[in-house]
């Protein structure tokens, strides 16, 4: 059984897909924590510290993408956000406000069980000698999990310092959306695309100085992205 | 009595008559023909009655003014004769000569019921009798026109009876017939530029009138074809006003229950997945224990769980429908080859084992689609195979050029072994909830649904066709194509 002990928090009004999502949660091995509101998990995140975060995005009061902003204020807890349709802008604006991946509804628990294990994988270990990654201003040290520019440490959530650290495994080679939707999240073909297009996004607004003009992070156009020094 | 009886036929020629004429109208001449028309012969009545009443009132004020001074002419030209007689009475033969001296070209004298003429062409014969008579027999002047060998003359008489004789004059009036020619010359042309500018006007006109109509015609196909935006700009015209208004208006309330439609069948859906939730985990819940229950139980638990999938994949269909209804589908295409996409997108359908053939130029292939919705267009027609094609398909992609042409489609085909589809139904076998009489009988329990109807318009989405024909090699089974748009890459 996949990690026991480890915690995860549902954030979901709806108490009966709450108690059913538990209860096959459970069967997989996880202890789960439930919320029916926003305001609610605020408070549990504060007192139980999970492990992972499940949010649906309709909720009433505080919504989905605000309780998600509040956490990523204080804590780089891996958050997996549910919508009702893949299709909309509900995605992107989740992933914006800080979500590392997405469920639409009805999923089943298995499948984010699944999701759930991918966020948590631990980042590959680094070859002896090189525990220690610099591009230009940017220092990467993948074993304590710590970037710096300049001297200043930066703050990634989980699933950008992987991000960063698998492009940076292979220095000026171009991974396009599907290798990185592959590794980073366990993704196959058909992941979307949209989840590493933001999170690139966001890493650039934490590692570039100017996110618009990117030095490091660079996209090759039609093929993916690239870090450079 | 033979009225009566024979009364009915020409009521019922005239009613088959003029129902033909009402059908042809509409039909051989349209609007903007039939402005013109009226135009044209508007302006082409007008200008013969203009020129009509110009050339009348031209030709009697030329007739007038020749005819006072033709009068006042043989006036004076009788009083010589008078006076002349008067001075010489044996003969009438000095008068004529004297006239001709003084330029009257056509002088006719009777002298005691003798004539004397001056011409040989305008003798007593030349007169007519009616004026013969009202001059000599009841002596009051008088004047007629008469044609004399294809010529218009005018003849006056004026009786002298101081000397008991009569004064007849000839005078031609054929310099005013070719003066009204060349007046009824002008008016003619006159006449032809007016009815150009009609045919000028007419056709501005006809535009200007039909333009409207066809801004109409525009909009309403745009409508029909899914612009359910679109509206007349509005006008100050009146008239005009009056169609743009009711034509928005119409167009707006289309446009709402459209949208109010869309959004039912959307909000339908999305309501359903809240309890479709609760039961894929609870499902999934008593999955886990499934050996812990007795084999009814299971048996039940079987049944459960395989209609939780159904009726996901139907919620799911119908919102995606329902996204196509509502216009909401927005694409995110991408450059990828063919042939590992359909290896890919087999592989996460509900028979992952299909086999796949791709031929040789078919791999090098390369098409511009939205992966996740194309990769369910091949789950969807896999899943028709299965469930209607009894089991085991098998994929293949070909290009769908001839050798040695360039390849601008490729064709992906899902062939199977069921019993086919006739050809009266492979039309129907496309539309929404499509249960033909072979699409029941091939399955029990599993309906068409809208898994084709969602191929149908995913494939037209991406510029595509789809259809479903007989095995290429013979055998019995059905064999869905759909075509795309793909390129070549060369190596």
């Amino acid at each position: 059984m996949a990690g026991v002990g480890t915690r995860i928090l549902t954030v979901e009004d709806d108490e009966r897909i709450r108690t059913a999502v538990k209860l096959a949660l459970e069967d997989e091995g996880w202890t789960v924590d439930e919320a029916g509101s926003g305001e609610e998990a605020i408070e549990l995140f504060h007192r139980g510290s999970p492990d992972v975060v499940l949010i649906d995005i309709m909720l009433p009061g505080i919504d989905g993408f605000e309780l998600c902003r509040h956490l990523r204020k204080t804590s780089d807890v891996p958050i997996v956000m549910v919508t009702a349709r893949a299709d909309t802008h509900d995605v992107v604006a989740g992933l914006e406000a800080g979500a590392d991946d997405y469920l639409t509804k009805p999923f089943a628990p298995k499948e984010l069980s699944a999701r759930i294990r991918a966020l948590l994988r631990r980042i590959r270990p680094m070859s002896p000698g090189h525990s220690k990654l610099v591009f230009g201003d940017l220092e990467i040290i993948p074993d304590e999990g710590k970037v710096t520019r300049g001297g200043t440490e930066l703050h990634l959530t989980k699933t950008e310092f992987r991000l960063l650290v698998e492009l940076a495994h292979s220095p000026g080679r171009v991974f396009s959306r599907e290798s990185l939707l592959d590794k980073v999240w366990g993704y196959d073909y058909f992941g979307d695309g949209r989840l590493v297009d933001v999170h690139i996004r966001r890493l650039r607004t934490k590692v570039e100085s100017d996110a618009a003009n990117p030095r490091h992070v660079v996209t090759v156009r039609g093929l993916g992205y690239r870090l450079q020094s | 009595m033979t009225e009566a009886i024979d009364a009915p036929e020409p009521v019922r020629l005239w009613t088959r008559a003029s129902r033909t004429l009402a059908q042809l109208r509409p039909q051989r001449v349209g609007l903007r023909t039939r402005i013109l028309l009226i135009f044209t012969m508007g302006f082409l009545v007008l200008s013969i009655f203009l020129a009509a009443i110009t050339f009348s009132f031209a030709k009697s004020t030329l007739v007038n003014q020749r005819d006072r001074s033709n009068v006042e002419q043989a006036y004076r030209d009788a009083g010589v004769a008078l006076n002349d007689l008067r001075s010489s009475p044996a003969s009438a033969q000095p008068v004529i000569d004297t006239l001709s001296r003084l330029g009257i070209g056509f002088p006719l004298l009777n002298y005691h019921d003798d004539w004397t003429a001056g011409s040989a062409r305008f003798g007593p014969e030349a007169v007519p009798a009616l004026l013969k008579d009202r001059v000599l027999i009841d002596g009051v002047p008088a004047r007629m026109i008469v044609t004399l060998d294809g010529e218009a003359v005018m003849i006056i008489g004026i009786p002298i009876p101081e000397v008991g004789a009569a004064y007849f004059e000839f005078s031609s009036l054929s310099e005013i017939n070719s003066t009204l020619r060349s007046v009824a010359l002008s008016l003619m042309f006159a006449g032809f530029i007016t009815t150009l500018f009609g045919v000028v006007l007419g056709t501005v006109a006809s535009r200007r009138v039909v333009k409207p109509l066809g801004d109409a015609a525009q909009a309403a196909k745009a409508i029909a074809g899914g612009r359910l935006d679109t509206r007349l700009e509005t006008t100050d015209d009146h008239d005009l006003k009056l169609l743009a208004d009711s034509f928005n208006d119409m167009a707006s309330a289309l446009q709402q229950r459209v949208e109010r439609d869309a959004r039912f069948a959307s909000d339908v859906s999305h309501e359903l997945r809240s309890p479709l939730m609760t039961l894929a985990a609870s499902v999934e819940v008593m999955q886990a224990r499934r050996d812990e229950m007795p084999e009814r139980a299971q048996a039940a638990l079987d049944l459960l769980v395989g209609d939780v999938i159904r009726f996901q994949g139907l919620v799911e269909d119908l919102l995606e429908i329902s996204r196509f209804d509502a216009g909401a589908i927005r694409l995110h295409l991408e450059d990828l080859p063919v042939a590992e996409f359909v290896r890919q997108a087999i592989g996460v359908s509900s028979l992952p084992q299909t086999p796949l053939t791709v031929t040789e130029r078919a791999e090098r292939l390369v098409m511009h689609v939205d992966r996740r919705r194309l990769a369910r267009v091949v789950a969807n027609l896999i899943d028709n195979a299965r469930l209607h094609g009894g089991g085991e398909p098998e994929a293949i992609v070909s290009e769908a050029e001839n050798e040695g042409e360039p390849i601008g489609h490729v064709w992906i085909a899902v062939e199977d072994h069921g019993s086919g589809v006739p050809l009266d139904e492979r039309h129907l076998i496309f539309e929404r909830f499509a249960r033909g009489a072979v699409a029941g009988r091939r399955s029990s329990s599993d309906g068409a649904g809208l898994g084709l109807a969602l191929v149908d318009e995913h494939v037209r989405l991406h510029g595509g066709n789809v259809w479903v024909e007989d095995r290429l090699d013979g055998e019995p089974g059905a064999r869905f194509v759909i075509e795309l748009p793909a390129e070549e890459v060369r190596p």
